[in-house]
C-alpha cells in the first residue's frame, strides 16, 4: 500500500480500499473454492470407491468334490465369497442351489429370487423352489413358474475342475448385474 | 439477594438471555393455537431427543460389524444394564415417531397450515419426512438380523432396477459387490452421524421458520388465505389474542409430552426391545423376511403390482408423490384453511391412510406367500376323509405330499396363495382340474412333471369329493348354457333360477 492512500483512509481507519477488498474477498472465495475441491475430490472418491475400481470382484470358487452332489438332486452348498474383510463374519458364507443332472451337467442358482433377492428354498416333493417374500416360485430347472419374478433364477458360470465343482461367483446378483 | 440479581444481570447483559427468551419460547402466537390438535410437532421432536439420547447410549455397546452386531445386539438384552430397556425404548421411540410425525402432517395438512407464507415450513417438514423414513430404514438395518440381512438384500435388489447405472448403485449401497463387512459400517454412519445430522439441521430451520411465520392459527371456515391481506390479518389476530408461547400456549404440549414418554416407556417395559430374531447368517434359507411396520406397505405393493409396473412404482411414484408434496403449498397456497371447507383434503388422507393400512396389513398377513409348512404341520380336516375310497384318500395324501396344501387352505389351514380348495368341484369338473394341475396357468405352477398319471388321478379323485352337499357340481364349460363366469353360471343352472339372457 502506498502512501497517499493511506493518508486518504484517514478518519475511518476501518476501510481499505474498496476495490482492494473487492479483489481480496474474490481472491478468498476462490481460494477456498479450490481448496473445497482439494478436499471433496479425495472424499467422494473415498465413498464411490466402487465406481472408480471396475475390477470385476468375481472369481472361481470351489464347491467341492463332485461326490457332493448326487446325479438328478438339488442341494444347497455354501461358499466363502472371494471379496472378503476380516470382519465379515458369517455374512461372507453364501449359498447357492446345486442341481445336478445326468454325468458332469449342472445347474448352479444363486440363493436370491429374481424379484426382489429373497432366499428361495427348494421342495424336492413338489420340485419347486419357493420365495418367502412375495411368493415367487420355480421349477427345478430355474425358469419361472409363478408369482412375481421378471425371470427365472440367476445360474452361475460353472466348470468341473479336478473333480471338484467350480462356480464364478462374488457378486449379489441383481436385475441389471446376473451373477 | 442483592448480589444473586447483581449476578443474573450480568450474565444476561453478557449472554443476552432475555432478548432470546422472548424472540423465542417467549414469542407470541394465537390463543386458538394452544390447541390439542397443535400438539404433534413438539411431540416428533420430543420423540427425536429421545432417540437421539438412547441411541448414543445404545452406541457406547453397539459394534457396527457384520461379524460381531449380533452378539453386541444379544449382549444388550442379556447381559449389559438395562440393555435390553433401552433398546425397547429406542425401538418404541421410532414407532412413536413415525406414528407422531405422521399424525403431525395430516393435521397441518388438514388445518391448511401449509398455505402462505408457510410454503417452506411444509417443504422443510417433507425432508424431515423423508429423512426420517431414511433413519427408520437404516435403523432396522443396524438390529442386525436375518430380517436385517434381507431387507438389505432387498434393497439392493431395487437398487439394482435402477436403469443404466443400477449395477454400480448396488455397489454404492452396499460398500462392495455383496453384503459383508463394509456394508453395516456404511449405514451406521449414515443412521447416526449423516442422517441425524441433516434432521438436526432441517429441524432446526424448520423451527425458525416457526417462529419468523409465526404459528398457522387456528382456521375458521369461511377465511380463506389471501396473500395481499393475510399478512395484516395474522398481525391483527396476535394484536387481539396473542399470548407468550410459554407459558400460556405450552400447557397443552407438556401434557402430551408427559404421555408419549410414559407410553414410549410403558411399551418398551411391557413389550420390551424387538429382536434381534434369527441370526445374520446367509446360509439360512429357511427364513421368513418382513420389513418393520413402517415399510410393510411397500413390502405388500411389490407383491402385488403386475411385473411391468413395478419398475415404474418403485421409481417413478416416489419421485411423483415427493415431488408432488414439495409442490403443495404453491399449488394451492391461499384459499380456505378449514378442513370444513376442503372435502378433497379429507377424503384424500382418508382414501391414502386406509391403502396405507390396507397395505400394511396384507403386508404383515402376507397371502401371497406359500405356507411353507403347511403340508407338513396341517392335517386335512376329518369331514374331507370320511367314507372316502382307498384311491380319494391316496389323493389325500398326494394333496399334502406335493404340498398343494402350502398354497392352498382346506378348511381354513393352510396357504392363501391360491383359491382354497373346499369348495372346489363345484368350480371345476374333473378334466379342468386335471389341466389345471398338469399345465398350471393363473399364476399356478404346472406339476405334468412332478406328478405321474396315477398321483394325477387319485389326487382328482380326491378333489372332485370337495362339493358342499347344499352345492350343484361343476358343470363342463361345453355342457354351460350361458357362456357366463362360473359362479354366475353356478346360479344360473341351480334348480329354480331362471336368467333372463
Amino acid at each position: 500500500m502506498t502512501g497517499p492512500e493511506r493518508q486518504e483512509d484517514k478518519g475511518k481507519q476501518n476501510t481499505l480500499d474498496p476495490s482492494r477488498r473487492d479483489w481480496l474477498f474474490t481472491a478468498g472465495v476462490a481460494l477456498n473454492v479450490a481448496a473445497g475441491l482439494l478436499l471433496a475430490v479425495p472424499l467422494i472418491g473415498f465413498v464411490f470407491s466402487s465406481w472408480v475400481e471396475r475390477k470385476d470382484p468375481r472369481s472361481w470358487i470351489s464347491l467341492g468334490p463332485l461326490e457332493g452332489f448326487p446325479q438328478n438332486s438339488t442341494r444347497i452348498a455354501t461358499y466363502r465369497n472371494p471379496y472378503t474383510r476380516p470382519w465379515d463374519g458369517q455374512t461372507a458364507d453364501i449359498p447357492c442351489w446345486v442341481r445336478r443332472l445326468q454325468g458332469n451337467t449342472f445347474q448352479v442358482f444363486a440363493i436370491n429370487c429374481a424379484h426382489l433377492g429373497c432366499p428361495v428354498r427348494w421342495f424336492p416333493e413338489s420340485g419347486l423352489f419357493l420365495c418367502p417374500c412375495h411368493g415367487g416360485a420355480y421349477y427345478e430347472d430355474g425358469s419361472r413358474a409363478a408369482g412375481p419374478p421378471p425371470r427365472g433364477l440367476f445360474q452361475y458360470t460353472y466348470k468341473v475342475e479336478n473333480g471338484d465343482l467350480w462356480v464364478k461367483g462374488g457378486e449379489m446378483p441383481t436385475l441389471s448385474n446376473p451373477v | 439477594m442483592n448480589r444473586l440479581r447483581k449476578g443474573a444481570v450480568w450474565l444476561d447483559d453478557r449472554l443476552h438471555l432475555t432478548a432470546l427468551y422472548a424472540s423465542t419460547a417467549g414469542h407470541e402466537v394465537p390463543a386458538s393455537a394452544g390447541s390439542w390438535f397443535y400438539v404433534f410437532g413438539s411431540a416428533t421432536l420430543l420423540c427425536f431427543i429421545i432417540q437421539i439420547i438412547s441411541g448414543a447410549c445404545l452406541a457406547f455397546v453397539y459394534i457396527p460389524s457384520t461379524n460381531e452386531a449380533y452378539t453386541s445386539l444379544e449382549y444388550l438384552n442379556h447381559a449389559q444394564f438395562w440393555g435390553w430397556y433401552l433398546r425397547a425404548v429406542h425401538y418404541w421411540g421410532s414407532n412413536f415417531m413415525v406414528a407422531i410425525m405422521t399424525a403431525h402432517m395430516v393435521q397441518v395438512f388438514l388445518f391448511g397450515a401449509y398455505k402462505y407464507p408457510r410454503e417452506l415450513t411444509w417443504v422443510s417438514g417433507i425432508f424431515l419426512l423423508i429423512f426420517t423414513l431414511a433413519m427408520a430404514f437404516t435403523g432396522q438395518v443396524m438390529r442386525f438380523d436375518q430380517d436385517a440381512y434381507w431387507g438389505l438384500t432387498i434393497g439392493a435388489s431395487i437398487t439394482g432396477r435402477v436403469p443404466l447405472i443400477g449395477a454400480q448403485l448396488v455397489h454404492v449401497l452396499l460398500a462392495g459387490p455383496i453384503i459383508a463387512g463394509e456394508t453395516l459400517s456404511r449405514f451406521f454412519t449414515l443412521h447416526v452421524f449423516i442422517i441425524p445430522g441433516l434432521i438436526i439441521a432441517i429441524v432446526s430451520m424448520h423451527l425458525r421458520l416457526v417462529l419468523t411465520k409465526g404459528i398457522n392459527e387456528y382456521p375458521r371456515p369461511g377465511y380463506p388465505v389471501h396473500k395481499s391481506t393475510y399478512d395484516a390479518e395474522y398481525a391483527e389476530i396476535l394484536r387481539k389474542e396473542g399470548v407468550p408461547f410459554v407459558p400460556h400456549a405450552i400447557g397443552k404440549d407438556l401434557i402430551f409430552a408427559a404421555i408419549i414418554i410414559v407410553g414410549i416407556l410403558g411399551c418398551s417395559l411391557i413389550f420390551g426391545p424387538k429382536g434381534p430374531m434369527g441370526i445374520p447368517n446367509p446360509t439360512i434359507v429357511d427364513t421368513n423376511p418382513r420389513p418393520d411396520f413402517y415399510f410393510l406397505s411397500v413390502f405388500a405393493m411389490l407383491a402385488l403390482l403386475p411385473d411391468w409396473m413395478e419398475v415404474i412404482v418403485l421409481f417413478a411414484l416416489p419421485a411423483v408423490v415427493i415431488l408432488f408434496l414439495l409442490a403443495l403449498p404453491f399449488l394451492s397456497g391461499t384459499g380456505e384453511k378449514s378442513a370444513r371447507r376442503r372435502p378433497v383434503a379429507v377424503l384424500s388422507v382418508v382414501l391414502i391412510l386406509l391403502v396405507v393400512g390396507v397395505l400394511a396389513y396384507m403386508g404383515d398377513t402376507s397371502p401371497w406367500s406359500p405356507k411353507m409348512n403347511a403340508w407338513s404341520a396341517d392335517p386335512i380336516p376329518a369331514q374331507y376323509l370320511k367314507g372316502r375310497t382307498p384311491l380319494e384318500l391316496h389323493g389325500a395324501v398326494v394333496f399334502q405330499n406335493k404340498q398343494c396344501r402350502d398354497c392352498h387352505a382346506l378348511g381354513g389351514e393352510g396357504g392363501r396363495r391360491g383359491p382354497s380348495l373346499d369348495a372346489v368341484a363345484t368350480r371345476l369338473t374333473k378334466p379342468e382340474m386335471i389341466r389345471q394341475v398338469i399345465q398350471g396357468g393363473g399364476n399356478m405352477p404346472a406339476y405334468g412333471k412332478k406328478l405321474s398319471p396315477a398321483e394325477v388321478e387319485a389326487l382328482v379323485s380326491f378333489l372332485a369329493t370337495l362339493n358342499p352337499k347344499t352345492k350343484p357340481p361343476a358343470v363342463p364349460s361345453d355342457k354351460r348354457e350361458n357362456p357366463l363366469p362360473r359362479d354366475l353360471a353356478l346360479i344360473a343352472t341351480s334348480p329354480g333360477v331362471k336368467l333372463k339372457q
